[in-house]
């Protein structure tokens, strides 16, 4: 894909529309509508649209608990997340995970989860698979700056390295763990030299630039794809909310500090929004419109579907066997 | 007398540790944050400074057996997670190293550790994010388990945890943190092994752990009003536990429902069962019966939620139950000594 002004484009629609859903989120879990915990990525969103535009359908993304924007980049249903944060049977995990458990394997996602760090393995084990069966997928693990302070994370990098496997692991940078300051938390800014004992390649990008991001994600996926095996990849950013919930001066109760005037102006889609302009596209507007229009059809949709009945609590444990051929 | 709720007292009983002893410390994730611990930690941290309450990186596995090998080196910590969920990433060195230390090196060393696990669970936070897991460790011999249900208990048993020459993991739940009670201030142990008598009962005990503990009492209140004279245990320490106080109930009642808000399959409540049955067989009236969850993880829906956890109406029916059941145990008896 060559990031000319259609690409610019349509990676700005991109992160408008996770930006708007998100708003939308936030507005809900301020009037009482949303009620179980989510996470917002609103400042981020330059992360997941860049590294989801250098993927293919068939390539995986493995993500946490703030994961409704790589949700929404690899191309997961927007009825389908709002019903989920509503818990209604139409959501994409059907109403059972809610905000931390998206699901939408059409696109490459088979499962997000709130233990931090807990999907990173598991995208080393996807890009195994596709190793073994000489597929040309990727798998790509995205993980938070606290993630990285889990010891398995390292053993999953050894791993992919050893293997030699398809595998990207992204970390998204946004200087906090929950309320703690990356300073808090490790002696030295440098969570792009994590790969190096494993022989990975580690790069730090702006992750409010999508183009930039994207690029060294290209770089990164081609390189898997020819067999060259795991890179890493740290995207510098921020998050304009709190850790949880919609409040912008509060994670966990914690006063923020004032990091967040300078980072809201350094606004991923605001900067995209001055290039087009720059570049005389003058539909935006119109364009930004549309995208309301679909967040308001899909969130109708989502708050005309039904809840699930009591009686479905003991539904799914298991799976029921498929016969074996 | 002076009245606490549940949470202050857990921070109470923090603040008294740390206060008359250098050696104690804790360590956790959320420890300067007043949302992670409820505020159950609140202040301790500008109290005692942040080299004695320390905010950890998001490394379960690493900071429980940093308080391991802290503890054997002369120290008394408290390792803090504020979720039973994420104290999974630490099983290992909790079942591994702390539990079977005293045992590996013929008893010359125990691991003297308080871990402290949170069970947060409901408001729609889905499985991972709602268990309740003390069975596991109810399991591991060398490891000690308590769940206070009280204000009293909470700030005794914690203290008494940390006086333990044992890792003893602690287990308080954010269901009961409104609870209140008279607590001491001065402070105080509550024995770990030793149960409560909370109300006492002639037809029926009800045995219940932390949160349904408290449903237990609000059962006998329901059972009262139908005539029936419920004696309710707390069991407030799983390992070891109160067999005799549970037997002798028993053995008077003839009849037990256990409380427990864990997993139904291999959980307290099964343990709890099987030993009261080997017991008091033969004062039995009625089979035991168990109150607990339904072997399925924790829904998210808050529709879903409300059908998933069992409570006072439950207890109740259970005891009723057992009281119908009660006449058709006496007649088969009575057919089998005829026979
Ligand atoms: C195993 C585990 N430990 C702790 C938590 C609590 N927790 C949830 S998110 C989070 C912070 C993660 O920070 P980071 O990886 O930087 O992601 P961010 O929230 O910044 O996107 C923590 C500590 C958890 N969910 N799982
Ligand atoms: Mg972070």
């Amino acid at each position: 894909m060559r990031m000319n002004t259609e690409w610019r484009i349509a990676c700005w629609e991109k992160m408008i529309l996770i930006r708007r859903a998100e708003e939308t989120i936030a507005g809900m879990v301020e009037t009482g509508e949303v009620r179980c915990p989510c996470h917002l990525c609103i400042g981020q969103e330059a992360v997941a649209v860049g590294v989801c535009a250098a993927l293919e359908a068939t390539d995986t993304i493995w993500g946490g608990h703030r994961s409704h924007g790589h949700y929404l980049a690899k191309g997961g249903s927007l009825e389908g997340l709002f019903a989920e944060v509503l818990l209604k049977v139409t959501g994409c995990s059907s109403g059972r995970g809610g905000s931390m458990h998206l699901f939408a394997p059409e696109v490459g996602i088979l499962g997000t989860v709130p233990i931090v760090a807990g999907t990173v393995p598991l995208a080393v084990g996807a890009a195994f698979a596709y190793k073994t069966r000489e597929e040309k997928n990727v798998a790509v693990a995205f993980l938070g700056d606290g993630s990285m302070e889990e010891g398995h994370v390292h053993e999953a990098m050894n791993l992919a390295s050893l293997y030699q496997l398809p595998v990207l692991f992204v970390c998204e940078n946004n200087l906090y763990s929950s309320h703690l300051h990356w300073s808090e938390r490790r002696v030295a800014d440098n969570l792009f030299c994590a790969g190096e004992l494993h022989s990975i390649p580690g790069e730090r990008v702006d992750g409010n630039d999508v183009a930039a991001v994207y690029h060294s994600v290209r770089w990164a996926v081609a390189r898997a794809r020819r067999g060259g095996g795991p890179s890493l990849l740290e995207c510098r950013t921020f998050r304009w909310r709190g850790h949880v919930g919609a409040s912008y001066d509060q994670d966990v109760g914690v006063q923020r500090r004032g990091e967040l005037v300078d980072w809201m102006r350094r606004d991923p889609i605001q900067a995209l929004t001055e290039r087009l302009g720059e570049e005389g596209v003058n539909d935006l507007a119109e364009r930004e419109r549309a995208i309301a229009d679909r967040i308001g059809q899909a969130l109708a949709e989502a708050r005309r579907a039904a809840h699930p009945l009591p009686d479905r609590v003991t539904k799914f444990v298991w799976r029921e066997a498929v016969c074996a051929r | 007398m002076r009245a606490l709720s549940y949470v202050q007292a857990i921070r109470e009983a923090h603040a008294q540790l740390l206060a008359r002893d250098s050696r104690v410390f804790v360590i956790g994730q959320g420890l300067w944050s007043p949302w992670y611990a409820g505020s159950s930690l609140e202040g301790l941290e500008r109290e005692f400074g942040r080299s004695r309450m320390v905010d950890s990186p998001v490394s379960e596995n690493a900071v429980t057996g940093l308080a391991i090998g802290a503890a054997l080196a002369g120290m008394r910590p408290i390792v803090f997670h504020p979720r039973m969920d994420f104290m999974l990433l630490a099983v290992d060195p909790i079942m591994n190293q702390a539990a079977n230390w005293s045992y590996l090196f013929g008893g010359a060393q125990g691991v003297p550790l308080v871990i402290r696990a949170v069970i947060n669970r409901g408001g729609q936070q889905g499985a991972q994010h709602s268990q309740a897991l003390h069975a596991m460790f109810m399991h591991v011999p060398g490891l000690k388990v308590v769940m206070p249900a009280t204000a009293y208990d909470a700030k005794g048993l914690l203290i008494a945890a940390m006086e333990d020459p044992n890792p003893v993991l602690y287990i308080d739940d954010r269901w009961l943190y409104g609870e209140t009670g008279v607590v001491p201030e001065e402070p105080y142990t509550v024995p770990i092994g030793k149960a409560a008598v909370r109300r006492s009962g002639s037809d029926v005990t009800l045995i219940g752990i932390s949160w349904m503990a408290a449903e237990s009492l609000r059962a006998a209140a329901l059972l009262e009003r139908e005539g029936i004279d419920a004696e309710v245990i707390d069991l407030r320490s799983l390992k070891p536990w109160d067999r005799d106080t549970v037997a002798a109930s028993v053995a008077r009642t003839g009849r037990a429902v256990i409380a427990d808000s864990g997993w139904r399959t291999a959980g307290a409540a099964a343990e709890i069962a099987a030993e009261v049955g080997e017991r008091v067989f033969r004062e039995l009236l009625a089979p035991i019966a168990r109150v607990a969850l339904p072997d399925v993880p924790a829904p998210c829906s808050g529709i879903e939620e409300q059908a998933y956890y069992p409570g006072a109406e439950q207890i109740a029916a259970a005891a009723r139950q057992l009281l119908t059941k009660s006449k058709a145990v006496r007649m088969a008896r009575t057919a089998r000594g005829a026979a």
